[in-house]
């Protein structure tokens, strides 16, 4: 009965070689760091005297290390090691995205390895599934992962926690894997939490430093809010549809009417454990200070896959939303909020990393809204594009910041803060290809026709305005407010949102590689390019981040510009979202072409106005260095300190709890209840009986006497009367 | 002749109970166990006209280790004595609680 899918027995049968060689890198990387000797790191205040400084986010503390010939011992098995496992991984899975492009077949390719959880009519499998969506998501982490890997080795290899951080790193894309590939929520949620881990560690990779420490402690208890939110949504499926596989939840699902309460739940609890993994409002304050870790890391896990696990986890989903247009609106709302309110806070930041990551929460928002509206090939196609581009930038800002931070070192000038964009200026000079690069990045971001953040972004707020009308999206109801309404409103804010991130962008191009050099005369001649093994994975993504696009090529463009296949992506992505996307978009009337190219020319023209003002308004020569800059006022104060979201947490969250903590459980229930009255009470009790006890030996042997002499009265009395 | 014996055997019995518990005197206490022990010994032989030699036999025992007790008792006695320089159990409360 069961019929033999075209991929069996063929090479994607060894989907689980693709994890397994990430995990034997991390066994040797893990290996190698744990038989070297002690090193001291570079924050260590013992190492040396004159590394005393240490900045506040994400500093590159390992040029020390170089001048005194620290390299690791392990140096060249770990350079080889680490990347190579990602890359024959990447190799595997292509092939196997290529067997699978000949082959097709749209049902998911399962692979059972065995049973993990057989309770009653419970069960829960250690299986792996391989469909469209899982194979781009595994592209993606490979590829990405690999280039990363790659530039790690130019960025870290100085590091005394050298095969430590390849380590972590390989684990991250094991768990990552995982993530993508399980075929049941459990296993899903296996590969969430291994990834929340690794992502702990990473951040707090140079935790000699208080500050990253408690930046890694931040992102990982943010993350159990919502994981807590998976937790129930997996507790709930369980109950009420008994499954936790996807084909079964699926099946399950579709019997529900739509609307149903408990579905509706189910995606809300869903979606809150998205909102925690992809920093979303109100869970998005850890993602700023997960910039702490070593910058490769922001760009592979807080930029290009595992923030963007959220999305994923909706897209699998999908099948749940489409059943419930209230959790849908929801998740748009919060995506929309999030996006314009992370882009107003990127417009402000001076530090290169803090706009980077907020521009992330900005464009995960982005994402949220188009998988939200039920335009999941959007939100994964943006999730591509943005992977691309997002990872170029971070990679690029790496390159700066280990190019201001040596300058900085051979110039034996003042440490400034090396992130800090009012230290820069004028670095196009010194950095020529970083400085095209990420000129190209920034055109892709800003949704500048015909690099890949155009189609993906404009395919986003598109499907939005398509969906603000007739279809089953907008004739729900979220809380009495009609979907329509909703949907113009975040397509409005969306537009806004373009314009904002073209201008915090084209500020970030402006003040770092633009106008003159601000930073220490000394360290001025020390400028200069990365390495190759950094510029090589930065010009691999600026080719993806410029022709990233062509993977869905909206029909408007290649009927007039014949140049690719059209919405090969979402082709492709069918047989997973298909059936979620039609069920959300009802009987939505198709959308004339004059009114999709104004929507296009609306979207360009946000995107270069954008760019237009900031090159415009901003004036980088007006511009002093960190330490003279003079303090901001009104508005810009409000931006810079991010809406005071951290202030306000500490105040209403995180001060309430500690002062319940200090006064109610430690001085009332630990100290007062435990300690008081259960551990020192029942040691009181014990001895009053004790005194009581203790007048009775007298010491006197009359008064024993007597006591024998009563006793037996009292028991020939008993004996003889009773 | 049963009934008056062990009439006198009960008064002499608690003769040295009263001693015991009134006396302070760890001499006069000592003698006081005696007397205790030889009622009970009056009592056996009396009733050993009832019940057989037995009761005879198993004075014989008593006095035997009244013998033996006298001895460690009174040892006992010269011990505390040299330590305290004093026979009155009133002042020995050493193992007052």
């Amino acid at each position: 009965m069961d019929v033999v899918h075209p991929l069996s027995g063929t090479i994607a049968e060894l989907i689980w070689l693709v994890p397994v060689l990430p995990f034997l890198g991390f066994l040797i990387n893990g290996a190698f760091s744990l038989t070297s000797a002690y090193l001291p790191g570079p924050l260590d205040p013992s190492s040396d005297p004159t590394s005393g400084h240490s900045g506040h986010t994400g500093e590159f503390p390992a040029l020390q290390a170089t001048h005194h010939g620290h390299r690791h011992r392990w140096e060249k098995a770990t350079t080889i090691i680490g990347p190579a496992v990602i890359i024959l991984g990447f190799l595997l899975s292509a092939a196997i995205a290529w067997t699978m492009i000949q082959r097709g077949g749209d049902a998911p390719f399962i692979q059972r390895y065995s049973t993990w959880m057989p309770a009653g009519t419970l069960q829960v499998d250690w299986a792996f599934q391989l469909d469209h969506l899982s194979m781009v998501m595994v592209l993606i982490i490979t590829g990405i992962g690999s280039l990363i890997h790659i530039f790690s080795v130019g960025y870290m290899r100085e590091d005394p926690g050298y095969p430590r951080y390849f380590a972590y790193l390989n684990l991250f894309v094991v768990f990552m894997l995982a993530l993508v590939l399980g075929a049941n929520y459990p296993v899903i949620f296996v590969g969430w939490e291994g990834v929340g881990l690794c992502s702990y560690l990473l951040i707090g990779f140079w935790f000699s430093d208080t500050n990253n420490a408690d930046a890694g402690k931040k992102a990982f208890i943010v993350n159990r809010v919502g994981d807590f939110g998976f937790l129930i949504a997996m507790f709930l499926l369980w109950s009420n549809l008994g499954a936790l596989d996807f084909a079964g939840v699926a099946a399950k699902a579709a019997t529900f009417p739509v609307g149903s309460g408990v579905i509706t739940a189910i995606c809300l609890f869903l979606f809150l454990g998205c909102a925690g993994k992809s920093a979303q409002m109100p869970l998005y304050i850890w993602l700023p200070d997960a910039m702490a870790g070593p910058t490769p890391v922001s760009a592979l896990i807080h930029a290009a896959t595992m923030v963007t696990a959220g999305v994923y986890l909706i897209a699998r989903s999908s099948f749940l939303f489409a059943v419930s247009p209230t959790a849908s609106l929801t998740v748009v709302i919060v995506g929309g909020v999030t996006a314009i309110f992370a882009a107003s806070i990127a417009l402000k930041q001076w530090d290169i990393k803090k706009v980077l990551a907020y521009s992330t929460v900005s464009q995960l928002g982005y994402m949220f809204v188009g998988v939200g509206a039920g335009a999941y090939t959007a939100g994964v196609f943006h999730l591509v594009t943005h992977a691309f581009f997002k990872a170029l930038l971070f990679l690029g800002s790496g390159s700066i910041i280990h190019a201001m931070h040596e300058a900085y070192h051979e110039g034996h000038a003042h440490h400034d803060d090396a992130q800090d964009m009012r230290n820069m200026g004028g670095l196009r000079h010194t950095m020529p290809f970083t400085w095209a690069f990420m000129w190209i990045a920034t055109l892709a971001i800003a949704g500048v026709p015909v690099f890949s953040g155009f189609f993906s972004k404009d395919e986003i707020l598109g499907q939005l305005f398509e969906r603000a009308h007739g279809s089953t999206l907008a004739d729900a109801h979220w809380f009495g407010i009609p979907g329509s309404a909703i949907l113009y409103l975040f397509y409005g804010l969306g537009l806004i949102t373009a314009f904002m991130t073209a201008i915090y962008m084209t500020r970030m191009m402006l003040y770092t590689f633009h106008g003159e050099n601000r930073s220490d005369e000394k360290a001025r001649p020390h400028l200069h390019e990365a390495p190759w093994i950094m510029t090589g994975p930065l010009a691999v993504l600026a080719v993806l981040s410029a022709v990233g696009g062509w993977v869905n090529l909206p029909e408007w463009f290649t009927e007039k510009l014949p140049v690719g296949r059209t919405e090969a992506l979402h082709h492709w992505l069918e047989p997973v979202v298909g059936h979620a996307t039609t069920a959300l978009a009802g009987a939505q009337p198709p959308t004339a072409m004059s009114t999709e190219l104004s929507l296009v020319a609306a979207a360009i023209a946000c995107a270069l106005g954008g760019i237009l003002t900031a090159w415009l308004l901003l004036k980088p020569a007006k511009l002093t260095s960190a330490a003279k800059a003079p303090a901001a006022h009104g508005v810009a104060r409000v931006l810079e300190r991010k809406y005071f979201v951290d202030e306000l947490i500490q105040m209403l969250l995180v001060n309430p709890v500690i002062r319940v903590s200090r006064t109610l459980l430690w001085r009332g229930i630990d100290v007062g209840l435990i300690d008081g009255l259960m551990v020192n009470g029942s040691a009181s009790v014990a001895r009053g009986i004790a005194w009581v006890g203790a007048r009775a030996q007298s010491g006197l042997v009359g008064n024993y006497a007597w006591a024998i002499a009563l006793g037996v009265l009292g028991l020939v009395a008993v004996m003889t009367l009773g | 002749m049963i009934g008056p014996a062990l009439f006198f055997s009960a008064c002499l019995f608690a003769i040295g109970v009263m001693g015991v518990l009134t006396r302070r005197n760890a001499l006069i206490l000592f003698m006081c166990v005696e007397l205790m022990l030889n009622a009970v010994n009056l009592s056996f032989v009396a009733l050993s006209k009832l019940h057989g030699v037995g009761g005879q036999v198993f004075v014989i025992f008593v006095m035997t280790v009244a013998a033996a007790e006298a001895a460690v008792g009174l040892a006992i006695v010269i011990a505390v004595f040299r330590h305290f320089r004093t026979v009155d159990l009133g002042a020995l409360r050493l193992l007052r609680g």
